[in-house]
């Protein structure tokens, strides 16, 4: 598959190119390239640049101006960085917002990365068996919510928790009465909290008196709410199917022979998943990882759909709030800064991971000879 | 190391020492496919119950949710689609997608052809101007896009629903990367041959990357059928709803209190159907699509 594996010959033709570059000049085939080069490049080099990077140009400076979404955006006055102020320090309402809606989805990434990688990880290597019957169909069960809309999906998950929907039906047979999920704003936190014995009505005061960002530590302690586990479990739910196929693309590079190598060892599988197979899914893991991390901050669809923010704001997200300031609100200036706050930390959260996920220099020994013993057979 | 091999030597044409492995090996096998069954219950029910609903009556609906074979089977669910501007919103999605699907392979494959291949002053300051747009996170462009597309007068028009979406970073870069590793010599003997660019292009390269155009062909033609967050910002008018759009308006809006699940998940489905018969038509390609849109971070 060639689209898979570009690299070896990705460099080779790069070094074609390279040499044939020195005779350019008289070469006549490279005659009039030049401008069809340009000829071809331009339909979709102009659509980028009008609709991305222009775009981005312009948001910029409406984020720093007042403009109110009537007229020519450049005729509005220049507010310094007063969006922002406003937004990140002044008390008020859109400090408060921005707060509930950053925890928010702070909580949303924190489960849903780790979760979805962690099942993309286990479908992956349980379809990933050598003799295994029915290998396509689960393969094709678990991608396939990753290729339908968020719309439709999100639509059934409207159904599939309702308060008298399957999950709850479901639970029912257990004799557990399930929340009304999306109409239930309380928090997973307090409520575990709650079943601890402690008085969540009444919550310590050195919690309730300090604030960030306008809102109590209490309130960033509240965990997702009952209503954003629904979106949460949708979530891992879609996009588990695209990274498990990522890392079967990955386990496939896997020589068959350094596992049985590590077999005959003597190792279990347990020590052969954890020494020799996830160090060689290392570099998917990083890119499963980046990109749930891109992705999860971003939410729009399924809130927009399904919540609207509700209940009591606990599943409004930055993505959502930066639209709904805007086009609702008509605070575009702020609604454009919202964009770029969540820009910077998208930013942030890769370059953490980065450092985090770094490539430590020194490879432990017996992994080593692991990696060597496979490269020379 | 001297003893994996010392080991594997000796103990491997024995079958005595082996058998407990693969007694534990089939004892797993059992536990994989206990594991895999649940886990495709999990994935299919939801949409076995998708499809069941929809031919229900709202009563039924509410009163039976995990049984997904209704008690009387009825298409009210879709007659009530056709009176909510439904079949528009499938028109609207139809044309939006062609338009998009076939901009994209050809923009895209012209753009990508050029960036692997031809010599031209400023192709790296290019390819790394694709590279920085395939960084940006979408959501943060949906209240730009809006301003430019204001600008340009293609805000609430079919232009402002299509031409955004005619070239998309990834899909240029899939390209790319496909010509980059298929070799340039046949093409070269066609160039000496005396054929244009674009001839040697139309006639000779396209026909070589037919596997990477249905790839971005499906990429493309999911990707359109499947956008919500342009479409909100592109259009205000209702008759420019496509179908994500317009039923998700119609969930949350007039709908959402209310409890007409048959209704919604008709709605889902017939949204859902196009995209699964392409799916499982072009199965192969779609999977290849996955791990090519990898580059998409």
């Amino acid at each position: 598959m060639p689209i898979e594996t570009p690299t070896t010959s990705a460099v080779a033709a790069e070094a074609l190119s390279k040499r044939s570059r020195g005779g350019s000049r008289g070469n006549p085939l490279r005659h009039g390239e030049s401008r069809a080069g340009w000829l071809f490049v331009s339909p979709a080099l102009l659509i980028l640049l009008v609709f991305f990077l222009l775009p981005v140009l312009a948001a910029l400076w409406v984020s720093v101006s007042n403009w109110t979404g009537k007229g020519s955006p450049l005729r509005a006055d220049f507010v310094g960085l007063r969006n922002y102020s406003t937004l990140l320090v002044k008390p008020g309402l859109a400090q408060k917002d921005l707060a509930t809606s950053l925890r928010n989805n702070l909580y949303y990434v924190l489960l849903v990365v780790p979760l979805q990688t962690v099942l993309a990880l286990t479908l992956a290597l349980s379809v990933n068996r050598r003799r295994l019957l029915g290998k396509g169909f689960f393969r094709t069960a678990f991608y396939f919510p990753s290729v339908t809309s968020s719309v439709a999906i999100s639509i059934v998950f409207l159904f599939l928790f309702n308060a008298v929907g399957v999950v709850n039906a479901f639970l029912a047979w257990f004799g557990i009465h399930g929340p009304n999920w999306f109409a239930d704003p309380r928090g997973v936190l307090h409520l575990l909290l709650g079943a601890l014995g402690m008085d969540t009505n009444d919550p310590p005061a050195w919690l309730v008196d300090h604030r960030f960002m306008g809102l109590t530590w209490w309130d960033w302690l509240s965990g997702p709410s009952v209503a954003m586990c629904a979106i949460i479990f949708l979530a891992i739910w879609t996009t588990a199917g695209t990274f498990m196929l990522m890392f079967l693309a990955a386990l496939q590079d896997v020589p068959d022979d350094v596992i049985e190598a590590a077999s005959v060892d003597g190792a279990n599988s347990w020590q052969t998943l954890r020494k020799v197979i996830l160090p060689s899914l290392r570099p998917t893991m990083y890119l499963v990882i980046t990109l749930g991390l891109i992705g999860t901050w971003q939410v729009f669809d399924q809130i927009y759909v399904m919540s609207k923010g509700d209940p009591s704001k606990t599943t409004l997200t930055p993505a959502y709030l930066s639209y709904q300031t805007s086009f609702i609100s008509g605070k575009w200036g702020q609604g454009a800064a919202i964009a770029f706050i969540l820009f910077v930390i998208i930013v942030i959260f890769s370059l953490i991971q980065r450092f985090v996920m770094r490539d430590r220099t020194t490879l432990p020994r017996r992994r080593r000879i692991a990696t060597w013993e496979g490269s020379k057979r | 190391m001297s003893t994996a091999i010392s080991g594997r030597a000796t103990s491997g044409p024995a079958t005595a020492p082996m058998a407990p492995g693969r007694g534990a090996a089939r004892r797993s096998g059992w536990l994989i496919y206990l594991v895999l069954i649940f886990f495709a219950l999990l994935y299919i029910y939801p949409f076995v119950i998708q499809v069941g609903t929809a031919f229900k009556t709202n009563e039924d609906a509410t009163a039976n949710p995990l049984n997904p074979i209704p008690q009387t089977w009825t298409l009210n669910a879709f007659r009530a689609l056709g009176q909510v501007d439904f079949p528009l919103w499938f028109a609207n999605s139809v044309i939006v997608t062609l338009c998009v699907t076939l901009g994209r392979v050809f923009f895209d494959s012209l753009a990508g052809y050029a960036l692997a291949r031809l010599h031209f002053r400023g192709r790296a300051a290019v390819t790394g101007a694709i590279v920085a747009i395939l960084a940006v996170p979408g959501v943060v462009l949906l209240i730009p896009k809006y301003l430019v597309l204001v600008q340009l007068g293609l805000y609430n028009n079919y232009g402002g629903l299509i031409i955004p979406l005619l070239a998309d970073a990834a899909g240029v870069f899939i390209m790319r990367q496909f010509f980059l590793s298929i070799p340039a010599e046949i093409e070269e003997a066609a160039r000496v041959d005396g054929a244009s660019v674009f001839r040697t292009f139309w006639s000779v390269v396209l026909p070589m990357a037919r596997p990477a155009l249905i790839t971005l062909t499906i990429l493309s033609f999911q990707g359109s059928w499947n956008e919500l967050a342009h479409f909100i910002v592109a259009a205000q008018d209702p008759d420019l709803n496509t179908l994500t759009k317009g039923t998700a308006v119609l969930v949350s809006g007039q709908l959402g209190s209310g409890a007409q699940f048959p209704l919604k998940m008709a709605a889902a489905l017939l949204m859902t159907i196009p995209v699964a018969v392409v799916f499982f038509i072009f199965q192969r390609y779609f999977v290849r699509g996955a791990t090519a849109g990898a580059v998409k971070g």
